[in-house]
């Protein structure tokens, strides 16, 4: 029973930084119809300037912690607006040249992290709590699922308060339904495209700092690697659905977690089996709209 | 006698890299309604969209004697074009008090980035469309995807008249519409064209005749027709050649323009 409690608790961790990053990836895809190859170099970026943020005050307290989390979290957006402003702008509706774009900026950007921070992973420092585990129902679960979780879920609501309540969230969410009409009522909808790249920028820049502490290393790669189960959660979820990607999130970083322990770390291939099993069943996702 | 609030000069439009609309020409008056008038498929919404810079084109738009068909389509609106797009194009998640509030523009009064007159909502627009539409105000909070579609043109005319306009593109208001609320389409329309120019592409022979002055005849992409409304109208024979139309009356009263062979009008 416990084991399966710590599954389940790990996984719900694991599952909200699927959500940070996909949170992104699906409000991009949805308004823009942009496939973004380098969020996963907004992540990578977000963790390596965050840690450096934490370390000048001190990466074990929460005061380093906190100021990692906000640093990651504008050079995530930083990152992310200057590439939707300087590549991705001067390619609007040029569907497969942003792709390409996208995926030479990934390749080139862990080029350069690895220039940078060399190519293997880092180990860190954490806060004493985040490296010790919380007793609950018998099971030891480590506390950087709180985090991940808690993390994910005010991610979650701001986005969605954002998307709700501001001028900016309306447009989003009408230009998400039809981009053309939008423009056709006057207003400039490349601002909330840029908006829309800060806003998931923010959300990977946070989600690397947090993957770092679930870690305990930073590396180079760790973005991409993300990059591939968030791309899954996206379509699973419904490309351009923020509900949809929050629900495949959890999904399937519990599946993972629990083909990973119980059917013999056959976790990934479980999650491709389920990707493969939505695309023939519900080609939209499980929450997207029908094409 | 002031000059024409909208030219169009050798306009072409494409889409999806075939061109339906080819150098079109017309011109529309600073009071009353233009009718945009054609066979389905002959390139009568093409020409709107491409005054608006909503499919790729060429040729020359000016606006108020300022040439606009360099700028982006967002720019174009806020100088003073309201829009009713063919088929409403409400955004059905949103409800339709948001609906109204995102098409609420900002004045910029010659302050705008470039220097150039951005007009918006005032409090006597918002006053217009409330009197206009009082079902909108009890229906604010419904998801406009949910109405019908007599009160989703309701929301696609309020849009646009939420705001101070040079110039309104109307696109078949009244197509799939009940009887009923065609009449009320109209109605609404000719109090808007008391105070603003109306370009209106429509279908509804009975409707051109209660509303427009002036008609310019579409064909094949081409303009193949343009003089006043009455004039057209009174002739059957003209009616017929130009639109395909059998009135039997003297007016065309009640006749829908037929569908051409020609290729999609989108």
């Amino acid at each position: 029973m416990s084991t399966l409690i710590l599954l389940l608790a790990t996984g719900l961790g694991l599952g909200g930084l699927y959500f940070l990053v996909a949170s992104g990836l699906s409000l991009i895809y949805g308004l823009m119809g942009v496939l973004n190859f380098a969020h996963g170099s907004f992540l990578t970026l977000g963790a390596f300037v965050g840690l450096a943020a934490a370390n000048t005050v001190g990466a074990d307290t929460w005061g380093g912690l906190a100021l990692g989390l906000v640093v990651g979290s504008l050079t995530g957006a930083a990152a992310a607006a200057l590439t939707e402003l300087g590549l991705i702008r001067p390619l609007y509706d040029r569907h497969i040249e942003q792709v390409l774009v996208t995926v030479g900026l990934s390749l080139a950007s862990v080029a350069l992290f690895e220039g940078i921070w060399g190519p293997n992973p880092r180990n860190i420092t954490r806060t004493d709590w985040l490296t010790s585990t919380t007793e609950v129902l018998g099971a030891r679960v480590p506390n950087t699922a709180f985090l991940n979780v808690l993390a994910a879920a005010a991610v979650l609501a701001g986005i969605v308060a954002f998307l709700r309540f501001t001028r900016y969230g309306l447009i989003i969410r009408a230009g998400v339904e039809n981009r053309a009409m939008v423009t056709a009522l006057g207003i400039d909808v490349r601002r909330a495209f840029t908006l829309v790249f800060a806003v998931g920028g923010a959300a990977a820049g946070l989600g690397g700092v947090l993957a770092t502490q679930s870690l305990n290393y930073v590396s180079p790669h760790m973005g991409s690697s993300l990059l591939i189960f968030a791309f899954i959660v996206t379509v699973i979820g419904g490309m351009g659905s923020l509900t949809g990607a929050a629900v495949a999130s959890v999904v399937v970083a519990l599946l993972q977690q629990l083909a990973n322990y119980y059917l013999n770390n056959t976790g990934d291939l479980i999650v491709v089996l389920l990707l493969a099993l939505v695309l023939l069943v519900r080609p939209s996702g499980l929450m997207g709209r029908p094409a | 006698m002031s000059g024409p609030v909208l030219e169009v000069r050798g306009l072409t439009a494409c889409i999806a890299g075939q061109e339906v609309v080819h150098d079109v020409s017309f011109e529309v008056p600073a009071s009353g309604v233009t009718a945009v008038l054609g066979r389905n498929g002959v390139g009568k919404t093409s020409t709107l969209k491409a005054i608006l810079g909503l499919v790729e084109r060429s040729g020359e738009v000016l606006l108020d004697g300022v040439r606009v068909d360099a700028e982006r389509t967002d720019r174009i609106v806020r100088r003073g074009v309201g829009y009713v797009p063919e088929d409403r194009e409400v955004f059905a998640g949103l409800t339709v008090a948001e609906n109204l509030r995102l098409a609420e523009r900002r004045a910029t009064g010659g302050r705008g980035r470039s220097g150039t007159d951005s007009r918006g909502t005032t409090a006597q627009h918002r006053e217009l469309v409330a009197a206009l539409f009082p079902e909108l105000a009890r229906r604010a909070a419904q998801r406009a995807g949910t109405l019908s579609g007599g009160q989703q043109q309701m929301v696609s005319l309020a849009r646009a008249l939420l705001n101070e306009n040079r110039i309104l593109l109307v696109d078949e208001p009244t197509k799939g519409l009940a009887p009923k609320i065609v009449g009320e389409v109209a109605e609404t329309l000719a109090a808007a064209a008391q105070t603003v120019p109306v370009l209106l592409v429509e279908q509804n022979l009975q409707v051109v005749e209660r509303l427009a002055e002036r008609v310019v005849v579409i064909d094949a992409g081409r303009v193949v027709h343009t003089g006043p409304a009455r004039e057209l109208l009174d002739d059957p024979e003209a009616v017929q050649r130009l639109l395909g139309v059998s009135t039997g009356s003297t007016t065309g009263a009640g006749s829908t323009i037929s569908t051409a062979e020609a290729e999609a009008d989108r």
